[in-house]
């Protein structure tokens, strides 16, 4: 039973660190209807910005150059790359964002080597132990900001008047050009609010009991996809609940591996790609997705 | 000072290779109700987004003649800045949107607004006095309200931007005859406080009646044009367009209604 708690609580910890780069995936389609495979580079490029820095100007504000960075590299994207293709058919544009993303994994990689960076985080290895429970402080940590953003940014786009621009771009760009919302400003913010998602969730993906920074964090990065698409592509609630539902089955595969050895092994790996097929079998926009209606 | 006045100088508007508009000159005086008829695909929907600068979300571009409002050249301007020089459209259709609450499309439509803070506020109490229904539903998804609801909203949405000049495009499409009275009551209301209003309409009745002045528009080009009276009144217009029909046809059709049952209106 412990155990099930403890890779329960792991699981949902990982699941929001998931739903962190899910929900910066979804905002993006939501703006712009691209789908970007670009993210996991600016992950990669918010975690490289702060693990370099770490060392030399502190933790703290290694970390908010490196949000600030990946924010930085996500509105560059958008300005000197998505925006010469306005009017492109979003298929093309997705097509664009793997060159993209190509690119910078390929730049930060070499830059990587075969090293592998610690982002210098104030927690280490030490462990949190309630009763019979233990839990890694970076679990903890990761759970809380991961929390807090999430509930920062749905309160955003709830209130204020990004969030209202947003919600009727996503619905209607047309109209709400009408209505002198300036699309090009919509975009570039939903780019930089993915990329400083994207980096906070770098952050928690290369602390304990991961080892660092490395090349393949980029491929961690790309569980997020499952996350988003099951629980609809343009769902910010659907990227919360994907993001938990692949958290929870990674953590729990992988920790009854061994007594799933008539499965083979990775099974945690996989998992979380098996539960997406399943409930796109069953809902094939997602939990939480919109159904595409067209009237004829 | 050159008020706020609209005025199209022969402006050309294309489709790819087609040309929807050619050549197409009219002017809205500052203060007044002007109104463009014609029927499907005459180009009037095309004339208001060549106004607002919206055509290209619809794959179209102007391709000759100008847009001036109060003096200023409006067509070389972006859609954003169009409405903060106080042009605001109501696309036809209405176009709400429809997963936000009613309150959220209010605020969408004050986003373009030049106005501060007391200026917002002014202008939301205004749309409430004109539409009190918005008020009552302010919580409510706006996907749900009625069809004559929808078109207040949209009305009320772009009235959040505080405009001198309002585009309507075709305001009265799919709405019960009382409902599309009341909107027109309200058009009046809207012109009476001082917004002139460019309305584009297929029913001629109803346009002919606010507007003070007139405007064909027939496969791309005007082909009449003089103040809404004399319009009203004449054989072309009244034929064409208030579907008017010679003494006979009517008499027949009148015995037609005592030989048939007739359905009584429903009235929703």
């Amino acid at each position: 039973m412990t155990i099930f708690i403890e890779l329960l609580l792991n699981g949902i910890s990982l699941g929001s660190v998931y739903a962190l780069i899910a929900l910066g995936f979804v905002v993006i389609f939501r703006a712009t209807e691209v789908v970007n495979f670009a993210h996991a580079s600016l992950l990669l490029a918010g975690g490289y910005i702060t693990a370099v820095l770490s060392d030399d100007i502190g933790f703290w504000l290694a970390l908010l150059t490196g949000i600030a960075g990946a924010a930085l590299v996500g509105a560059a994207i958008e300005f000197l790359v998505m925006r010469r293709y306005r009017g492109a058919d979003h298929s093309v544009l997705a097509i664009v964002t793997i060159g993209v993303d190509i690119m910078l994994v390929a730049d930060i990689g070499r830059r990587l080597g075969t090293d592998i960076l610690s982002v210098g985080d104030p927690w280490g290895d030490r462990v949190l132990t309630i009763g019979a429970v233990s839990l890694a402080q970076t679990r903890v940590a990761a759970l809380l900001a991961a929390g807090l953003l999430i509930t920062a940014f749905l309160l955003a786009f709830r209130y204020t008047s990004w969030g209202v621009a947003m919600r009727a771009a996503a619905e209607n760009a047309g109209t709400a050009a009408l209505m002198g919302i300036r699309l090009g400003r919509v975009s570039l913010g939903a780019w930089a609010v993915a990329g400083g998602l994207a980096a906070v969730a770098a952050l928690f993906l290369t602390v304990f009991p991961t080892p660092g920074l490395e090349k393949s964090t980029a491929q961690v990065a790309m569980k997020a996809f499952p996350a988003a698409i099951l629980g609809g592509l343009d769902s910010t609630t659907g990227a919360l609940v994907g993001g938990l539902i692949v958290g929870v089955t990674e953590s729990l595969a992988t920790g009854y591996q061994g007594d799933l050895t008539f499965l083979g092994r990775g099974l945690g790996e996989l998992a979380p790609y098996l539960v997406m097929v399943a409930i796109l079998l069953l809902r094939p926009a997602g939990l939480f997705g919109t159904k595409e209606l067209a009237r004829v | 000072m050159g008020g706020a006045a609209l005025e199209v100088r022969d402006l050309v508007v294309g489709y790819g290779p087609v040309r929807a508009l050619r050549a197409v000159s009219l002017e809205v005086p500052e203060g007044s109700v002007v109104t463009v008829l014609g029927g499907n695909g005459a180009g009037k929907s095309t004339l208001l987004r060549a106004i607002s600068r919206a055509l290209s979300f619809h794959g179209g571009a102007v391709t000759g003649g100008t847009v001036h409002f109060g003096g200023r050249p409006l067509h070389s301007l972006p859609p954003d800045r169009v409405v903060a020089a106080g042009v605001s459209q109501v696309p036809e259709g209405r176009q709400v949107f429809a997963r936000m609450t009613v309150d959220d499309n209010l605020r969408a439509g004050a986003l373009g607004s030049r106005g501060d803070r007391p200026a917002k506020a002014a202008a939301l109490r205004r749309v409430r006095e004109l539409f009190p229904v918005l008020a009552e539903r302010s919580g409510q998804r706006a996907g749900l309200l009625s069809g004559g609801e929808q078109q207040m909203l949209a009305v009320g949405r772009a009235l959040m931007a505080s405009p001198r000049l309002l585009l309507l495009d075709e305001p009265s499409l799919g709405l019960a005859p009382l409902m599309a009275a009341r909107i027109a009551d309200t058009i009046r209301e809207i012109n009476s406080q001082g917004t002139s209003v460019l309305l584009v309409e297929q029913n001629a009745a109803l346009a002919l009646r606010l507007a003070s002045y007139a405007y064909v528009l027939e496969v791309g080009e005007i082909t009449l044009s003089g103040p809404a009276d004399e319009l009203a009144a004449s054989d072309e217009v009244r034929r064409r367009y208030l579907g008017v029909v010679d003494e006979d046809a009517a008499a027949d059709a009148s015995q037609a209604d005592t030989t048939h049952p007739v359905l009584s209106r429903w009235e929703g």
